[in-house]
């Protein structure tokens, strides 16, 4: 078979993100739909001075002793991990988590302590800037932010008797996706809301990288159904071929 | 000190104005209760941002929590019969698109003229925007809930808002713990007044001028 995406493991699925690049992270809260083995990979490989995108950067791992600030799924852990390893230089997103006295999110001590740039975007522009990127638009005029610290510095227009701000598409190298299943074309169904930024962020990367739980045989997957076309997928990483915690 | 609503009722009031087959969305924190106290007669349905129209109540056992089903807020859902899942593009799409009929949100400051705040204290610093800035814009009709006061008794309803704004002109109703107030092209209107609250006691904890409605009522609690 000449087409197959499917990679060996989570560390060849991550082995060439450099120095510098801009990452993609699927996942919204606690849902199942982050990348954990595929962070972990990164977390491995090493990589430095990433520009982390994700509507939530997330939380990481509990300091020792301490509760985790929210119940997660098994086996999970989130962007936070890549911030606490000091990967992340800079972080975008729409909900930097949240701060209080003994659940900090790593986000916000690496801000505090001059390690971290952190970029706010509101969720839906967030969304719709990944997805222009993905779609080939070269920019929009949206009407989130008009009037408010969001319009700064950006074009202005009105349209149909209403404010709108000139948004550009966010490119990025990576995107790190999560899905239930996939077919060797990287056909995707995910489960839930685990789907959420996931199949906005397919595509709109120069190299997407879907974990996925489980492989099918081509054809299993009823075409009605199938959310990610495998033509936005570029390596498929499966979770039960994989040492578990690689 | 007079009693003050609570805010499971401040909830309870903020459902009243859910109408037969609106589609709901509700913000965190007293919003997010309003969905316990959706009328027998009445069918809602409603929107999480990150995906997922027409959910069920929170679960009432750990064995109902599943992963793949959670609301905006972070936390478990149960399913619904006609629910369905979408991505986020598609999620505000649908709010900025206009297809949400009511949004309910917490509130820092509301401004005369229906500015909101709600999403930080200061400009310059890191806040959880989320999707509050997209329901603002984009919502067909926006409550905000809120405490008429701050702990230390400053008003929240101000002339101009101090805060960085969510997105300016979007509040349609105001509920707080103490009056129900509509923005209408002439100013703020006293629609409601909690129970024992007198119009002069509630102007006092107002910064602008409040127009009294001629229907003023007691809350129906």
């Amino acid at each position: 078979m000449s087409i197959n995406k499917v990679v060996k493991s989570f560390d060849e699925a991550v082995a060439d993100i450099f120095d510098g690049a801009i990452i993609l992270m699927g996942g919204f809260g606690p849902a199942n739909g982050t990348p954990s083995n595929l962070l972990r990979a990164l977390v491995k490989q090493g990589a430095r001075n990433l520009t982390l995108v994700a509507n939530t950067p997330g939380y990481g791992r509990p300091a020792p002793g301490t509760r985790a600030f929210r119940k997660t799924p098994p086996d999970y852990d989130d962007g936070g991990l890549l911030i606490q390893t000091g990967q992340v230089s800079k972080a975008i997103c729409a909900f930097p988590g949240m701060s209080r006295p003994g659940m900090t999110a790593p986000l916000h001590e690496k801000l505090d302590a001059g390690e971290l740039e952190v970029e706010m975007i509101p969720q839906g522009t967030l969304a719709e800037r990944i997805r222009a990127a993905k779609a080939g638009v070269a920019a929009f005029f949206i009407p989130t932010g008009a009037g408010t610290i969001f319009e700064e510095g950006k074009e202005t227009r009105v349209i149909d008797g209403r404010n709108n701000v000139l948004e550009y598409p966010l490119k990025a190298d990576f995107a790190l996706i999560r899905a239930y299943k996939a077919d060797r074309y990287g056909n995707l169904v995910y489960q839930g809301t685990s789907r959420n930024f996931n199949p906005v962020m397919a595509g709109a990367a120069k190299v997407t990288i879907a974990e996925v739980d489980e492989l099918v045989p081509l054809g299993e997957l009823d075409p009605e159904v199938i959310v990610t076309p495998g033509i936005y997928v570029d390596r498929v990483a499966v979770r039960q071929n994989s040492v578990k915690g690689a | 000190m007079k009693e003050r609503l609570d805010e499971q009722t401040m909830a309870l009031r903020a459902s009243r104005e859910f109408k037969d087959g609106m589609i709901v969305n509700l913000g965190f924190g007293i919003p997010t209760l309003a969905a316990n106290f959706i009328p027998e007669d009445k069918e809602v349905i409603f929107h999480a941002e990150n995906g997922c129209l027409g959910y069920g109540p929170t679960p009432t056992s750990e064995e109902e929590e599943d992963f793949h089903l959670v609301n905006a807020t972070g936390t478990f859902a149960t399913p619904k019969p006609g629910m369905c899942f979408f991505d986020h593009a598609d999620s505000f799409s649908m709010i900025r698109g206009r297809h949400i009929d009511l949004c309910i949100l917490g509130g820092l400051q509301v401004s005369e003229k229906g500015d909101l705040a709600n999403w930080a204290t200061a400009v310059g610093r890191v806040g959880n925007i989320g999707g509050a800035m997209d329901l603002a814009f984009g919502a067909y009709h926006l409550i905000v809930v809120l405490t008429h006061t701050t702990k230390t008794g400053e008003p929240k309803i101000l002339k101009q808002c101090t805060y960085p704004l969510t997105a300016p002109r979007c509040v349609n109703l105001i509920i707080t713990d103490i009056s129900v107030i509509e923005v209408t092209p002439d100013g703020l209107v006293l629609k409601e007044r909690a129970p024992d609250w007198e119009v002069e006691e509630i102007q006092a904890l107002t910064e602008p001028k409040l127009k009294v409605a001629d229907d003023l009522k007691q809350m129906e609690l």
